[in-house]
């Protein structure tokens, strides 16, 4: 393709390839210092063309496609294409990877533990992990926690997060900085946050977990201990690899639940989700 | 011939030619084979030990996904079996399926999808009824395709498993009976191979006929060079002085000579498959199938639009008389705005 960029994000090499030069200049700046790829093969590749030849130029629209494919993937304008590559990244992995168990689950390590949190959107997991970040925790990834089919522990994935609406603000308010933001999407006003720098560096290195949260951003305070079978039933729903990976994905899930305590926890507001996680993590 | 398909073809063909690959063409030729459904088919013909690191881990989890396909369908045509016992109607095994089942070379790393079988016309009400029964249920709810399918079409409407989210394809013939040949879909049943468990599977001859309408009469020859790959292996397989005969003879009763021959030609030219003489009559058309065939890129695209709108009307020339084509496509486009 004309514009192209390939880089590694964890264990997760991608191309991405685009008709327009601006989504790939988007994403080098939000990726720069992410190692690229260099006389490497990339495992999955995104494609950002126009659905119609004439939506080149008029009216640009950015459909996305890739190795792997669902039928409905809404194309978007051209000034979103920086959301179409993300879209697009997540999108491959979701549908391809088959070299972990992949949940729904933002992730951070402290003192060589990992806490998961997982919830729909809305739940504030990406916001939660992007302030505990901030705080001192170690980023592993907003969207996907990569767990090992051996040893179950998680693999980073430190994609900058995506920050939805009100999620902006909370984030800048903390001291972080957000930039790119999209106004208009579909999914709202955008905002992307890039990992500190450690984050980046560190981002082959995994640990084990310790802790899973079920967050539900806006709601009175509240904590409920979630057994290993209601976990499991949710987790696989929270999977987009859990039936194509069989047995094998069985097996992982399986012991997660089984060694990881999990909990559901109602917050009103960040500054309350904070201490509430930082009070569950000493406990557990 | 893009690059990348020529690359991929060449891999399938001859699996020591990856060797001087570097990691662009490695690139092109792993992207063209997930395009084209073939991957897992690549993962099963190359040496993985020979390979870049990169590359074995790519073939590695296309090969795993190949063997959770393959489990996947088997248990699906389990599922099936297990719904349509009662009737004690003949249920034959369709291509990727029917492969796996049989333990063909054809089947080995092959991507399945949907379930096909073949079922006898007069029992096709009580089909549905079992299937609907056991938890299938209508993919279609728009009243034009169903009844279309219903009307005009060799299989019933899809139907997708509630549960497992599988769909399964039940076809009576090989060919809708608006195409202008018509295969003897009883021959077909009536010369099935029983597997042993209540399932079957075409004959040698008709898998060949089958595949060869799979191949020219499905969309715009989309697929094409996997369905093609699924040719050279049965034809590979099937091999032997009784067999080229006894498909010369089952194409002209099923009316379908000329299709089987440009298959069985494409595939000679493409994958190399050994072909008796005097089935290497040429065609001029051919050249313009081949083209259409290799038209992968190494992102994943097909470049000539034309010639493919061209292959989508053709095969559905092979499908419906014209006055007929031109409803359907009129009603194809303005839903597709």
């Amino acid at each position: 393709m004309r514009h192209s960029h390939a880089l590694r994000i964890g264990p997760v090499g991608f191309r991405v390839g685009s008709t327009w030069r601006a989504p790939i200049t988007a994403l080098r700046g939000l990726y720069a210092g992410y190692p690229t790829l260099k006389a490497e093969v990339p495992d999955l590749t995104v494609r950002l063309y126009p659905e119609r030849p004439w939506r080149r130029w008029l009216r640009p629209s950015v459909a996305i496609g890739g190795d792997f494919w669902l039928p409905d993937a809404a194309p978007l304008p051209l000034a979103q294409g920086l959301l179409a590559a993300e879209m697009g990244m997540n999108l491959q992995v979701a549908l391809g990877w088959r070299r972990h168990l992949l949940l729904h689950c933002s992730a951070v390590e402290r003192d060589g533990r990992v806490l998961l949190m997982s919830g729909a959107s809305g739940s504030g997991k990406s916001t939660l992990a992007t302030l505990l970040a901030l705080a001192g925790w170690r980023f592993l990834g907003d969207e996907f926690a990569f767990v090992a089919l051996d040893d179950g522990a998680i693999h980073p994935f430190p994609r900058a997060a995506s920050l939805k609406n009100e999620a902006v603000a909370a984030v800048r308010a903390a001291g972080g900085m957000v930039g790119p933001v999209l106004a208009g999407t579909p999914k709202g006003t955008i905002g992307y946050w890039r990992p500190p720098e450690t984050a980046i560096s560190r981002m082959t290195d995994a640990a084990p977990p310790k802790l899973l949260l079920f967050p539900r951003f806006g709601e009175p305070e509240r904590v409920e201990t979630m057994a290993p079978s209601e976990t499991f039933v949710r987790l696989t729903q929270a999977s987009t690899n859990y039936v194509t990976l069989g047995q094998t994905g069985f097996s992982a899930l399986t012991r997660l639940v089984q060694t990881v305590p999990a909990l559901a926890i109602g917050y009103p507001d960040s500054a309350a989700g904070l201490a509430l996680v930082e009070r569950l993590w000493s406990a557990a | 011939m893009s690059h990348a398909a020529r690359l991929l073809v060449a891999a399938l063909r001859d699996p020591t030619s990856v060797a001087t690959l570097g990691a662009d063409d490695w690139t092109a030729l792993l992207t063209a084979a997930r395009a084209e459904r073939l991957i897992g088919t690549l993962a099963h013909r190359l040496d993985t030990r020979a390979v870049p690191p990169g590359v074995a881990r790519i073939l590695a989890d296309a090969a795993e996904g190949a063997a959770q396909e393959r489990r996947a369908a088997l248990w699906e045509a389990e599922m099936a079996r297990r719904a349509l016992a009662p009737l004690g109607v003949p249920v034959v095994l369709l291509k990727g399926t029917a492969f796996v089942a049989a333990g063909l070379d054809a089947g080995q790393g092959r991507s399945i999808g949907d379930l096909d079988i073949l079922v006898p016309r007069a029992d096709l009400p009580a089909v549905e009824a079992a299937l609907l029964d056991a938890g299938w249920e209508w993919v279609k709810d728009d009243a034009y395709d169903d009844a279309y399918y219903r009307r005009w079409m060799h299989e019933l409407p899809p139907l997708i498993h509630r549960d497992r989210d599988r769909m399964i394809d039940v076809h009576h013939t090989i060919l809708p009976p608006t195409a202008r040949p018509t295969p003897d879909a009883a021959a077909l049943l009536a010369d099935a191979v029983p597997l042993g468990n209540g399932l079957s599977i075409l004959s040698p001859a008709d898998m060949i006929v089958h595949a060869a309408v799979h191949l020219f009469g499905d969309g715009d020859l989309a697929g094409g060079l996997r369905n093609l790959w699924d040719i050279d292996r049965l034809l590979r397989e099937y091999d032997g002085t009784d067999f080229w005969a006894a498909l010369a003879a089952r194409a002209g009763h099923h009316q379908l000579r000329r299709e089987v021959g440009r298959a069985v030609r494409l595939a000679h030219d493409l994958y190399a498959t050994p072909i008796p003489p005097n089935w290497r009559v040429r065609r001029g058309a051919d050249a313009l199938y081949r083209r259409r065939l290799v038209a992968r890129d190494g992102w994943g695209r097909q470049p000539y639009p034309f010639t493919r709108l061209g292959f989508y009307v053709r095969s559905h020339w092979l499908r419906m008389p014209p006055a007929m084509l031109a409803r359907h496509l009129w009603v194809k486009a303005r839903r597709a705005r």
